[in-house]
C-alpha cells in the first residue's frame, strides 16, 4: 500500500521549533545535503578562507564541545565507576533507586502516552482545519515553554495543595494528588505538552489536505482517512515528538521537585535521586543514577539523527518492516 | 514492541507493592538528619515488631526544615514532623494540623535530642580560629546557609548573636557584630546540607557554622586528616523538635504507632542512637557514656536570650527584620 508521493518534509522547519523549544541537543549535520539542494553549490565550494584560519575555527569549535558536553559526559560515566563496576550495579540495585526508576518510567509512561494523544489531536486540529482561535490555541500549546518550570510545579501546588483551590475537597474524599504519583505526572505532562504537537504541526500544515480530501471522495470515514492516511503520513514526525517528549518526561527537575514531596522509595524520580545521594556523600551511586540518564541522553541523540535522516528523505520507505 | 514491555513493566510495579506493611509512617524531617532516622527507624520497627508483632514500613523525606514544614501545610501526609526548630512546627500547628500545644506533649520541650553550633575548619586550622571573634577579621570567609530558607542557619546566626550580645552587652554591638560576620560570608547556601557541600567538595572557605552533627559527619566521610572541628567556648542550644501530626495521624489511624515511634526517643536505645550519630542525648547516664565524643560548651538557651521562637523569629528573620537590615548593607 504506497499511497505516499513524494513530500518533502520541512526539517528545517522542525529543527526551529526544537530549538526554539529549548532542546539543547545539538542538531547533528547530515554529510549529504540532500537532493534538493545539491543543485546550488558543493560545498567544497565554499571553503573561501586560508587554512590556518578554518584550523582556528575548527579547533575552538572542537573544543568548546569537548569542553561543555564531552568533558561533563565523561565524567559522569568515570565518577559512576569509580569504585569499580560492583559498585556500580550494587548501587543500581538499591530499593530507592529501583523505586526512583520505576516511579521515572511510570511518569514518562503516563505524560507520553496522555501527550501523544493530545498532541496529535491538536496538531490535526490546528493543520488541516481553519478556525478561531487557532492562533491563541498555539499560544496556548507554546506555554509550558516560556514558563519556569518552578512555577510549573507551583501552579499545581497552588491548585490542589491543601491550602489550595480544591485542597479541602481532595482532602475529605481522601484523594491523593499532590506529593503523589498524580501530582508528579501531572507536572510532568504540564512541561512536556508542546513537544509532540510542536513536532507534528509544520510537518502537517506542509503535507495539506489533498490526500485527506482524497480518501474522503472515496468513500473513507473520518477515522478510516485518520488511521490509514494521516498517521501513515506523520509517522516519522511523531516518533521524533515523542523522542523529545520522553527525554524531557524523564529529566525534568524543577517542576517535579515542588510537587514530590521527596518521600524515599516513593515520590523521587530520577533525577531527585541523584541530588539526595549526592548529598548523602553518596558519589558513586549518585553518578550511577546519573550515568542512566545520560545513557537515556545518548540513545535520544542516536534514535533522533537517525528519526532526522528518515525525515530529511522526504518520504517514508516503502515496505517498512517496522512494525511499531 | 509495546506489547512485550507492558507486562516487564507491570510486573515491575507489582512485584514492588506487594511488600504491605501493617502500618506505614511518614516522617517528614530536616535535612542533616538522614543518616540518624535511618538508624533510628531500624532500631524502632525492630523493637515494635518484638513487642506488638506488628509490622511498620516508616518513609522518610528529607529537605530544608522551613520548606518542608510548607510541605506539610500544603498537604504533604506526615505522620510525624521532626524539625530543625519549633517555629517551624508553630507554622504547622497555626493551620490547624497539630495541636498547639505540641510541645507540652513530650517532656524536655519536646526535643529528645539537642545539638550545638560549631566551626569546621581545613587541617591545621590555617587561619587560627578558635572563638566567634576570629570570624570577623578580615580575610577570613565564613560559610553558612541562608537564615531565611535554613534552620540550622538561623541557629548560626542566633549563636553568633547571643556572644556578641554577652561580650559586649547590647543589642547594638551584637547587631553589628553579626553584620560584620555576614561581610565575611561569599555565599548563602539554601540548607545546611548545601553549605557543607559548598566547604567540603568545592573547597570554598576558611571555616563552616555547623550543626555539630554536621560537622562530626563531615569529619567522618572525608577523614579526620582534611578537617577539624573547633568548638567554641560559648554557643546556643539547638533543640530539634518532633511531634505527631494529630490530623494526620488521626485520618490514617496512625495515632498510637505515631506516638510509640516518638516515645521511643526518650527510651535508653533511642537516646544511644542519638548519642552515636553526634547528637548530644538528654538522658544522663548515655551522656555521661559518650560524654568525650561532646566537647565541653557552654550553652545558652533561645528562651534566655531571645525569649522564645516566635519573638526572635520576628526581630530576625521576619520581613525586614534584623537580617534583612543587615544583609541589605
Amino acid at each position: 500500500m504506497s499511497m505516499q508521493t513524494n513530500f518533502v518534509t520541512p526539517v528545517a522547519q522542525l529543527k526551529a521549533y526544537a530549538s526554539t523549544a529549548g532542546v539543547a541537543i545539538a542538531i547533528p549535520s547530515h554529510g549529504e545535503p540532500g537532493e534538493r539542494s545539491r543543485a546550488v553549490a558543493s560545498p567544497r565550494d565554499l571553503r573561501t578562507e586560508p587554512g590556518p584560519i578554518r584550523f582556528v575555527v575548527i579547533a575552538l569549535a572542537v573544543s568548546f564541545l569537548t569542553v561543555f558536553v564531552v568533558l561533563p559526559l565523561v565524567v559522569v560515566f568515570a565518577s559512576a565507576f569509580s569504585k569499580g563496576i560492583s559498585a556500580y550495579f550494587a548501587a543500581l540495585a538499591e530499593p530507592e533507586a529501583l523505586s526512583a526508576i520505576k516511579l521515572t518510567l511510570l511518569v514518562a509512561a503516563i505524560s507520553v502516552g496522555l501527550n501523544l494523544v493530545f498532541g496529535v489531536i491538536a496538531a490535526w486540529a490546528i493543520a488541516k482545519f481553519d478556525f478561531r482561535g487557532k492562533t491563541f490555541l498555539i499560544t496556548l500549546i507554546d506555554l509550558p515553554f516560556s514558563v519556569s518550570p518552578v512555577i510549573s510545579g507551583l501552579v499545581f501546588v497552588l491548585l490542589f495543595g491543601a491550602q489550595g483551590y480544591w485542597g479541602s475537597w481532595l482532602q475529605a474524599h481522601n484523594i491523593h494528588i499532590l506529593f503523589a504519583v498524580p501530582g508528579i505526572a501531572l507536572a510532568t505532562i504540564f512541561v512536556t505538552f508542546p513537544f509532540v504537537a510542536r513536532s507534528l504541526i509544520p510537518l502537517m500544515q506542509e503535507q495539506g489536505t489533498q490526500e485527506e480530501e482524497a480518501a474522503i471522495s472515496l468513500g473513507a470515514s473520518g477515522l478510516q482517512t485518520f488511521f490509514r492516511v494521516t498517521l501513515p503520513n506523520i509517522k516519522w514526525g511523531l516518533l521524533y515528538g515523542v523522542l523529545l517528549c520522553n527525554a524531557r518526561a524523564m529529566g525534568e527537575f524543577g517542576a517535579v521537585s515542588v510537587v514530590s514531596g521527596h518521600i524515599r522509595g516513593e515520590t523521587n524520580t530520577m533525577p531527585l535521586l541523584v541530588e539526595i545521594l549526592y548529598n548523602e556523600y553518596q558519589f558513586v551511586a549518585s553518578f550511577a543514577i546519573a550515568s542512566l540518564l545520560a545513557m537515556l541522553a545518548l540513545i535520544t541523540l542516536v534514535v533522533k539523527a537517525v528519526l532526522e535522516r528518515r525525515l530529511d528523505e522526504g518520504q517514508i520507505p516503502r515496505n517498512d518492516p517496522g512494525d511499531h | 514492541m509495546i506489547r512485550r514491555i507492558l507486562p516487564l513493566v507491570a510486573g515491575l510495579l507489582w512485584a514492588s507493592s506487594a511488600f504491605a506493611a501493617d502500618y506505614t509512617l511518614l516522617n517528614v524531617s530536616y535535612d542533616p538528619t538522614r543518616e540518624l532516622y535511618a538508624d533510628f527507624n531500624k532500631a524502632f520497627v525492630a523493637a515494635y515488631q518484638k513487642e506488638t508483632s506488628k509490622s511498620i514500613e516508616i518513609k522518610q523525606s528529607h529537605g530544608g526544615s522551613g520548606s518542608q514544614a510548607r510541605a506539610v501545610i500544603d498537604g504533604l501526609q506526615a505522620d510525624i514532623v521532626t524539625l530543625a526548630l519549633a517555629y517551624d512546627i508553630d507554622a504547622i500547628a497555626a493551620k490547624g494540623l497539630v495541636a498547639p500545644d505540641w510541645q507540652k506533649r513530650l517532656s524536655l520541650n519536646a526535643s529528645p535530642y539537642t545539638s550545638t553550633i560549631v566551626f569546621l575548619v581545613r587541617k591545621g586550622n590555617p587561619k587560627a580560629i578558635k572563638d566567634w571573634d576570629d570570624l570577623i577579621k578580615p580575610g577570613v570567609q565564613v560559610i553558612t546557609p541562608n537564615p531565611k530558607t535554613s534552620g540550622g542557619a538561623r541557629w548560626n546566626y542566633l549563636a553568633a548573636w547571643g556572644f556578641a550580645e554577652k561580650k559586649f552587652g547590647s543589642a547594638d554591638r551584637a547587631k553589628k557584630f553579626v553584620a560584620d560576620l555576614f561581610k565575611n560570608v561569599p555565599v548563602l547556601d539554601t540548607g545546611a546540607r548545601g553549605s557543607t557541600v559548598t566547604f567540603v567538595e568545592r573547597g570554598v572557605g576558611d571555616v563552616l557554622l555547623a550543626w555539630e552533627n554536621e560537622a562530626f559527619l563531615a569529619q567522618r566521610e572525608f577523614g579526620k586528616d582534611k578537617f577539624e572541628i573547633v568548638a567554641p567556648p560559648l554557643s546556643i542550644l539547638a533543640e530539634p523538635p518532633v511531634a505527631l501530626v494529630d490530623k494526620v495521624a488521626d485520618k490514617k489511624g496512625t495515632r498510637a504507632v505515631a506516638e510509640a515511634y516518638l516515645k521511643y526517643w526518650y527510651t535508653k536505645e533511642g537516646q544511644e542512637i542519638a548519642a552515636r550519630n553526634s547528637y548530644r542525648p538528654r538522658d544522663s547516664e548515655i551522656a555521661k557514656e559518650y560524654e568525650k565524643s561532646f566537647a565541653k560548651v557552654e550553652l545558652f538557651t533561645i528562651d534566655d536570650v531571645f525569649g522564645g521562637w516566635t519573638k526572635a523569629q520576628k526581630d530576625h528573620f521576619g520581613e525586614g527584620g534584623i537580617f534583612d537590615q543587615i544583609y541589605k548593607n
